[in-house]
């Protein structure tokens, strides 16, 4: 028999240390759904999406009860729209996006992602359409996530893109003012997104992938946190095989569920994705397991090291756990969503320029980050080139999630409640990058050798 | 299919009893018992067959969270599989 100890951990794992799979999210390709009518379209992308995933909440639901690890969030992914929207002679896809919603509530779940583009060299005229369309359809729909590639390490940064989702970002966060600006927690704009992510709210099921698939995000920062308390002083040499034995352990388990998703929805097990991603629940910090390290507050210096080094052991921990590890896979730092990132930004230590520095190190970039509802666009076209640009040269993922509160400035905070947490304004630059963002056109691809 | 059962909590008379009584009930194979006190706290790990079991896993997992409150203790049964995915390579 098992031994009492190692149950009993897990057990303690579970209860006390907010030991959770994050999301079981079921990739759906909808390329046959594509139709010259819209309607019909709209209708076999419903048809379609309910007939792939109408078991998903209640397989997962019997999956939590029999082996008594909760399963947080269920969720689907879907084509990027605009490839899908593109074959239908309409110039309104916000009926697309309604007809996502539609199917989302049907099967149970609570985010839908794909309502998406990929324009990181050119935009075709059904690329421009979504994305024009986008804060309409975040604001009339209630579980829809839309992501956005405007760069990638082969194609550079398309700059004319980037300006554009600086509009669409304060636009999104206008529409819905009244919920503060709620749907730009719904949008990232990514640099090398991948087409296997599991996570909200840039899930989207990429065209080199299977019809269906099963992806599944683990968690537990908690778990992370309490086993560094036990080796509290010691070099880091410890700290990182603590961390890797941990998040072996907690892989483990979402393979384990992965592969009983994929047998009992008769659907191929995709990735599992190896994140720490917290919740803003206390116990289930990332910028906790930094400041156990041994730093006063998140964001101080050094911090950028201590989230290396967590980053890295993670996925040496978790990559042989799993037969197939994919998607983001590396530790998040939304601001809204973890505790001591909140506290810390409260307290002025943590930054949004330390944070993009943090981004350099781990996935997946400046996160669920209020700022004041006056920043201008071409602000916020600037920080996405400059988080877009770190993730070109470094050959690695990065986003913007970034959510201009509407009517507040510095000091405030939103509130956006559940997993989404609640975030204090930080300040940007007063600066202009207005004359940087007006030139447009596109940042070539970096050269891939004299790296330095 | 086995399942570890787990029963923690303050130790008094009759807990081994009432759980077996329980799981005889619903036809449920018990396969090992090992139970200790740890820091005051009464802990039982049970190994079990559920392939007979004349309920399903879902009913037999709510009777046992509700037979462990009515003597304020901590029930739970999860599938073996999750315990040696976790701690065996």
């Amino acid at each position: 028999m098992i031994n009492q100890k190692d149950i009993l951990s897990t057990i303690n794992m579970i209860e006390q240390q907010h030991l959770d799979i994050r999301t079981v999210t079921m990739g759906i390709s909808l390329l046959s759904c594509c139709n010259e009518d819209a309607k019909t379209a709209c209708e076999n992308i419903y048809d379609k999406i309910c007939r792939y995933a109408e078991r998903l909440v209640p397989e997962c639901e019997d999956i939590e009860t029999e082996f008594g690890i909760p399963i947080v969030n269920k969720r689907i992914s879907v084509t990027p729209m605009a490839l899908v929207a593109g074959a239908s002679k309409t110039d309104d896809y916000v009926t697309f996006a309604v007809a996502m919603d539609r199917a989302a509530k049907s099967c149970g779940v609570n985010f839908i992602g794909g309502y998406s583009a990929l324009v990181q060299k050119g935009m075709t005229e059904a690329d421009k359409k979504l994305i024009l369309s986008i804060p309409e359809a975040l604001a009339s729909t209630e579980y829809v996530c839309s992501s956005i590639n405007v760069g990638s390490t082969r194609a550079g940064i398309n700059m004319d893109a980037v300006a554009l989702m600086g509009r669409i970002i304060k636009e999104t966060s206008e529409k819905t003012a009244d919920r503060d600006g709620i749907g730009c927690a719904k949008l990232v704009v990514f640099c090398n997104a991948v087409e296997d992510n599991p996570f909200m709210a840039g899930a989207f099921h990429g065209t080199g992938e299977a019809e269906s698939v099963i992806n599944v995000g683990v968690s537990g920062p908690g778990v992370v946190h309490s086993a560094l308390k036990e080796v509290s002083g010691q070099p880091f040499d410890v700290v990182a095989e603590t961390v890797k034995k941990t998040a072996f352990r907690v892989t483990r388990m979402g393979q384990l569920v992965a592969i009983e998703a994929s047998r009992r929805l008769d659907t191929p097990f995709g990735i599992v994705d190896l994140s720490l991603a917290p919740t803003p629940a206390v116990g289930d910090s990332v910028a906790r397991i930094l400041e156990e390290m041994g730093l006063e507050t998140c964001g101080t210096h050094g911090t950028t090291a201590a989230l290396a080094l967590l980053n890295d052991a993670v996925k040496k921990g978790g990559v042989m756990a799993s037969s197939s590890v994919g998607g983001l896979s590396g530790a998040f730092i939304p601001v809204s969503e973890d505790e001591g990132m909140i506290a810390a930004a409260r307290k002025g230590t943590l930054c949004i320029d330390k944070l993009e520095a943090m981004t350099c190190v781990c996935s997946v970039g400046l996160d669920m980050i209020a700022i004041p509802g006056d920043t201008p666009a071409s602000t916020i076209s600037a920080i996405i080139a400059d988080e877009a640009a770190i993730g070109m040269v470094n050959s690695k993922t990065t986003a913007v999630r970034i959510l201009p509160a509407p009517g507040k400035g510095v000091g405030d905070t939103i509130e956006m409640g559940g997993l989404l947490g609640s975030a204090p304004v930080m300040p940007v630059h007063p600066e202009s990058s207005e004359a940087f963002i007006a030139r447009g056109g596109r940042i070539p691809a970096p050269l891939q050798s004299l790296k330095n | 299919m086995n399942a570890i059962i787990t029963v923690i909590g303050r130790d008094r008379v009759g807990i081994l009893a009432a759980v077996s009584t329980s799981l005889a009930e619903r036809n449920v194979n018990i396969l090992d018992v090992t139970q200790t006190i740890l820091q005051s706290n009464f802990t039982m790990v049970m190994m079990v067959d559920v392939a007979g079991c004349s309920v399903s896993f879902k009913e037999l997992a709510a009777d046992l969270e509700e037979l462990g409150r009515g003597m304020e203790l901590s029930i739970r049964i999860q599938r073996e599989e999750i315990f040696d995915a976790m701690h065996s390579v």
